[in-house]
């Protein structure tokens, strides 16, 4: 594998010329916010949290997929990408119904660290407070459509690591939702495994463990690390 | 040195804000060492004062009362901190936005729910009309500063007022700005 040579604010850095911007900065200690990222999972690229200034006239591009090049001057931290990431972030609290204060997942919740990492502590956008569902059919996980943020981490994971694909896609734009089957209630899904992958791979309190009260769930996200890393490098033993 | 003007206001909240700022214990003798508190629910005072140098207000915009309570105060103070997240996001308040407009959560609460004598209390001039949507702070007047937290820990409070006595306008940032709960769990 080739390798190339890119600055990343201001650090040159080398890489193999299959990473993504995301990898190598990491691997250089250069961290870069995402949402919809999971390593080991495919890459999305749909919550634009990750947004670097990449390549002629500081175009802005999402780090988790654009790969490295020879010679890229890559800037991770600047005023306007911080005003980005506050506003991508606005934008998911608006369009959901986020409340923190009453969420299973307050205090290990991934959107609700990243608000405060950005510097959001009011949203200068309205709320919009859509009427949205909360399926309860399955035996052991909920999902309450109020705080999902749409990232597809649970899509991937069912899809990717566990191969039942019980959870999708449906609608577009702010009437998009993720589904069970052919939108079927959660506990009618002839596919789903109940593995609990997708719980483990939701970064907010979208998908829950049933009977976890307000800041009480933990996700177990290390057991789907784990499982990651067993199957892609084949290390069982960590 | 002038003596600060201080001042904690309860709209459309819990009071757990106001429990919290409670929760400074032994450091509101300090405070009361530079400045003196001239409105609060915690006190008997009836009229909210003029000349006020920082007010902290909990809760969201939910009735007639807290918008013309609200107003009031805005004229009234230097600097306007929006106390806790109700007042900053409209929290568990605005949880009945959903439902589009006042009157279907009356209806579920007070008709379909009610064990026995089932009705909306209303009484005008007594019991304040709900608003139809409620708002956190900001959206009805400027506001100079943002304290989240559901409550925000007394801590955050202190490093918020320790601002406010040294002649600033606050400004927190890092983990004083999670909304939610601020205990790790």
């Amino acid at each position: 594998m080739t390798a190339v040579t890119l600055t990343i604010d201001g650090k040159l850095v080398t890489a193999r010329a299959d990473e993504t911007i995301l990898q190598a900065a990491r691997a250089n200690g250069i961290p870069i916010p995402t949402l919809c990222h999971v390593d080991g999972l495919s890459a999305h690229g749909g919550c634009r949290l990750c947004l670097v200034e990449a390549g002629p006239g500081g175009r802005l591009q999402p780090a988790c997929v654009i790969k490295v090049a020879e010679g890229q001057d890559v800037r991770t931290d600047t005023a306007k990408l911080r005003e980005y990431r506050k506003l991508i972030l606005e934008l998911l609290f608006a369009e959901g119904n986020h409340v923190c204060a009453v969420c299973v997942a307050n205090g290990n919740c991934e959107l609700q660290d990243a608000a405060a990492a950005a510097g959001m502590d009011h949203l200068t956008l309205d709320y919009t407070h859509p009427r949205r569902e909360v399926d309860l059919s399955h035996d052991r996980f909920g999902v309450d459509h109020n705080r999902c943020i749409l990232c597809t981490r649970c899509v991937r994971a069912c899809d990717e690591l566990e191969g039942a694909h019980t959870w999708d896609m449906s609608g577009r734009g702010a009437n998009s939702k993720v589904i069970t089957d052919l939108n079927q209630p959660w506990g009618e899904s002839a596919t789903c495994t109940s593995c609990g992958k997708c719980f483990m791979a939701c970064p907010t309190g979208a998908i829950f463990r049933k009977g976890a009260t307000v800041a009480e769930m933990d996700h177990g996200r290390a057991k789907l690390d784990f499982l990651i890393t067993a199957r892609g490098r084949k290390q069982w033993n960590v | 040195m002038e003596r600060l003007r201080v001042a904690t206001v309860w709209l459309g909240g819990c009071s757990g804000c106001h429990m919290s700022f409670l929760d400074l214990d032994e450091w509101l003798i300090d405070l009361a060492a530079f400045a003196d508190i001239v409105f609060t629910p915690v006190m008997d005072i009836k009229e909210y004062p003029g000349n006020v140098d920082a007010v902290l207000i909990e809760g969201a915009v939910a009735n007639e009362d807290n918008l013309e309570m609200l107003l009031k105060v805005r004229e009234r103070t230097k600097v306007l901190i929006s106390f806790g997240d109700c007042a900053v996001t409209g929290n568990v308040t605005a949880l009945r936005n959903p439902h589009g407009t006042a009157l279907p959560v009356l209806e579920r609460g007070y008709l379909e729910l009610a064990d026995d004598t089932p009705q909306i209390p209303s009484e005008e001039g007594i019991i304040p009309r709900l608003l139809d949507r409620v708002v956190p702070l900001h959206k009805v007047v400027k506001v100079d500063a943002y304290m989240p937290g559901c409550p925000p820990p007394a801590d955050r409070i202190r490093r918020c007022l320790e601002q406010v006595l040294a002649g600033q306008v606050p400004v927190l940032a890092g983990p004083d700005i999670k909304f939610g709960t601020g205990r790790t769990v």
